[in-house]
């Protein structure tokens, strides 16, 4: 999101998913096992294929859509910058980029170009394994076939360079003229149902609500009139790595989780687990018992989705109701109703509501882009799309219209930088992790869920089949997968879907916990780790041992 | 026997599909596609079908719970939120309010997103405010 924020001025998918079905033409998909992960997103991408739409994947793995595609390109992971700078030095030498928009609507396409020049597709071959021919009918299919739409997710997020990839693809959209139109644009499909929506409310270190920065006198004036209260903080926050790691070093004493998991999702597990063991207090708020509750001085029960109001956001910006539906079990109760209590046991004001509409009328009072959201009109008009300034405004299917919202687009000039860490003779494969259509992130809702489970109820690596020559594999059905970090043991499963040299295994079981072995490297902007990244050595798993 | 539809959002990926909960004598009983919603439009895949399947699980957690050397023990809310409060407190004003982190939830309300953001920055005075959009 920092990528798109600091090309555009906004970090949010730029457009609507069922534009995708009615009018773009080209779609380019990234890091997005989109089949699995968005189906019904990738319906729209289906939908569109129906009536002529071309589809290019640009992905280490061959996912689903990947077999669907026009043209499927299989870079090394953790190449991306060097590809995308491929796809726009074609683009641009052979002048099918968009002049007029490059000119009226951006800047800093110079610089840009004066590191573009270095990556002719014969060197972006070299460096991503990706044959300079396919690179450059890529290039072609994409430059070509307007509106154009990227679509990516956390293959191209999950990297130490995750900032840089990201405006890259800013970047290869500007230069083709793909924003500000219905069916274009830069399109990060969000995994969880609400991040857009946490994101959007200040659900971060740097940010309060609507994106206004915790840094700006202005902005901490106004959050202390709102809310009454004076001396706001002023210094951004901690990122939830930093914060495990802190806890770690004894500089964070008290923690206050609700309805997340870090302890199966941060990255390096062995070491989460002995930062959150030193805390003085930690307190969850959940559903389930989950591996971090289980480490917590309190728990508080929680009600799911289907027990409370509310909205969430879906990944185009898209403002939706949530309805009650049946009472939580037992005692648990909102996590709405948990905080406004808590907050009133503090003795703090501004903490009384009675509902969660009342709660969306101040949200909507100190937040612009959610300023004509009420759940009357939710009620009445089904959803609305952020920014949605006043109770009059339609909402916005598509940003950047006329304008960015920086004013121009900023072209940014990002060299290729590799991986934090390598392959090399005592770890030589790359892994990179991943979800499946069947879990969904820790497991903690789905693994509960009988016919979920059913499908996918066991842990595994994806493997070459030549990679599993190499290692002596010999017909054994587990390997031992082993990091700097730690090592599990998982079944082995050979498939052509995945190149030689790298493996893949989902993240959502605690059994054979992918993060056991992952690194928390960050990018150094968006203090995102390289999930998708990093060094292993595999062994087989003798049947005597088993 | 009271039977009813409730018109909602599904609880998993970031496309938010409509579906209706059905709901009989107070317990969910199946799940239908919204045919009206603009992106799912009256289809949903195998999660969404699945999307209440959790909600009556066994394990779910019905009460506050406290821990007692290696395991837990069942407590009322004020006992609970007492606790909470106490030591969170305790921590700010001997440690300083950085000594606090808060984690918010992709899988919770916005509406609970900006209250306990709300809570962290206006009554604790700490910017340690994240989830995990990043993993």
């Amino acid at each position: 999101m920092a990528g798109l924020a600091a090309a555009f001025g906004s970090g949010a998918m730029t457009n609507s998913t069922p534009e995708f079905s009615q009018h773009t033409r080209c779609f380019l998909i990234t890091g997005s096992n989109t089949t699995e992960t968005h189906s019904l997103i990738a319906s729209h991408v289906l939908k569109a294929k129906e009536r002529g739409a071309t589809v290019v994947v640009i992905d280490p793995r061959e996912v689903q859509i990947g077999r669907l595609a026009d043209l499927y390109l299989r870079p090394r992971p953790g190449t991306d910058v060097a590809w995308l700078n491929g796809l726009m030095y074609v683009i641009i030498t052979e002048e099918l980029a968009d002049q007029e928009f490059i000119e009226t609507r951006t800047e800093g396409f110079e610089e840009m170009w004066r590191v573009v020049q270095g990556y002719p597709p014969e060197r972006v071959e070299e460096i991503t394994g990706i044959p300079a021919e396919d690179l450059r009918a890529a290039a072609r299919m994409y430059a070509q076939n307007k509106p154009a739409a990227i679509l990516y997710a956390m293959g191209i997020t999950q990297h130490t360079t995750g900032t840089d990839n990201v405006k890259s693809i800013a970047n290869l959209a500007m230069l083709t003229g793909n924003l500000g139109v219905p069916g274009g644009g830069v399109n990060p499909l969000r995994g969880q149902n609400n991040v857009q929506g946490a994101c959007d409310v200040g659900g971060l270190p740097n940010v309060y609500p609507g994106y206004q920065a915790v840094t700006s006198p202005e902005a901490k004036a106004k959050f202390e009139a709102a809310w009454g209260v004076e001396g706001l903080p002023d210094r951004v926050g901690l990122s939830v790595v930093e914060m495990v790691n802190a806890a770690g070093e004894g500089r964070l004493r008290g923690f206050f989780v609700m309805g997340e998991n870090p302890l199966l999702s941060d990255p390096d597990i062995h070491h989460a687990r002995e930062c959150l063991e030193k805390l003085e207090f930690l307190a969850v708020q959940d559903i389930f018992m989950t591996e971090t509750a289980q480490l917590a001085h309190v728990v508080l029960p929680a009600a799911s989705f289907a027990e409370k109001d509310g909205t969430f956001t879906a990944t185009d910006r898209r403002i939706q109701r949530v309805r009650k539906a049946v009472d939580p079990p037992g005692q648990a109760k909102a996590d709405w109703e948990i905080l406004c209590m808590l907050a009133q046991r503090l003795g703090a004001a501004g903490f009384d509501f009675a509902s969660p509409a009342e709660v969306m009328d101040e949200i909507a009072r100190v937040t612009p882009s959610y300023g004509g959201v009420t759940y009357e009109r939710l009620d009445r008009e089904g959803s609305l799309q952020w920014p949605v300034p006043s109770a009059d405004h339609p909402g916005t299917p598509y940003l950047h219209r006329e304008k960015f919202t920086r004013g121009r687009g900023r072209f940014h000039a990002i060299e290729f930088q590799e991986a934090a860490e390598l392959p090399d003779e005592e770890y030589p494969f790359i892994l990179t992790t991943g979800r499946i259509m069947f879990q969904y992130h820790t497991g903690t809702m789905t693994r509960r869920s009988p016919k979920l489970e059913q499908e996918a109820p066991e842990p595994y690596v994806e493997m070459n089949p030549e990679d599993a020559a190499r290692i002596g594999l010999d017909g054994a059905r587990r390997v031992r997968v082993i990091s700097r970090r730690g090592e599990i043991e998982i079944a082995v499963r050979l498939t052509e879907r995945i190149r030689p040299g790298v493996v893949f295994i989902p993240f959502h079981y605690a059994e054979a916990a992918a993060n056991v072995l992952t690194h928390a490297a960050l990018d150094p902007v968006a203090k995102i780790p390289e999930y998708k990244v990093c060094a292993v050595r595999v062994e087989p798993v003798a049947e005597s041992e088993t | 026997m009271d039977y009813r539809n409730i018109l909602t959002i599904c609880p998993y990926c970031g496309a938010g599909c409509g579906l209706y909960l059905q709901v009989l004598d107070g317990e969910i009983v199946g799940v239908m596609p919204d045919k009206e919603h603009p992106v799912s439009q009256g289809k949903l895949c195998i999660k969404g079908w699945n999307a209440a399947a959790f909600v009556h699980h066994p394990d779910r957690l019905t009460t506050p719970l406290i821990r007692e050397g290696d395991s837990f023990r069942e407590a009322s809310w004020d006992e609970a939120l007492g606790l909470v409060a106490d030591r969170l407190t305790h921590i700010r004003d001997t440690y300083g309010p950085d000594a606090l982190g808060f984690l918010v939830s992709a899988k919770c309300t916005n509406e609970e997103n900006y209250l306990a953001q709300k809570l962290a920055r206006a009554v604790f005075k700490t910017n340690n405010v994240d989830h995990c959009a990043r993993l």
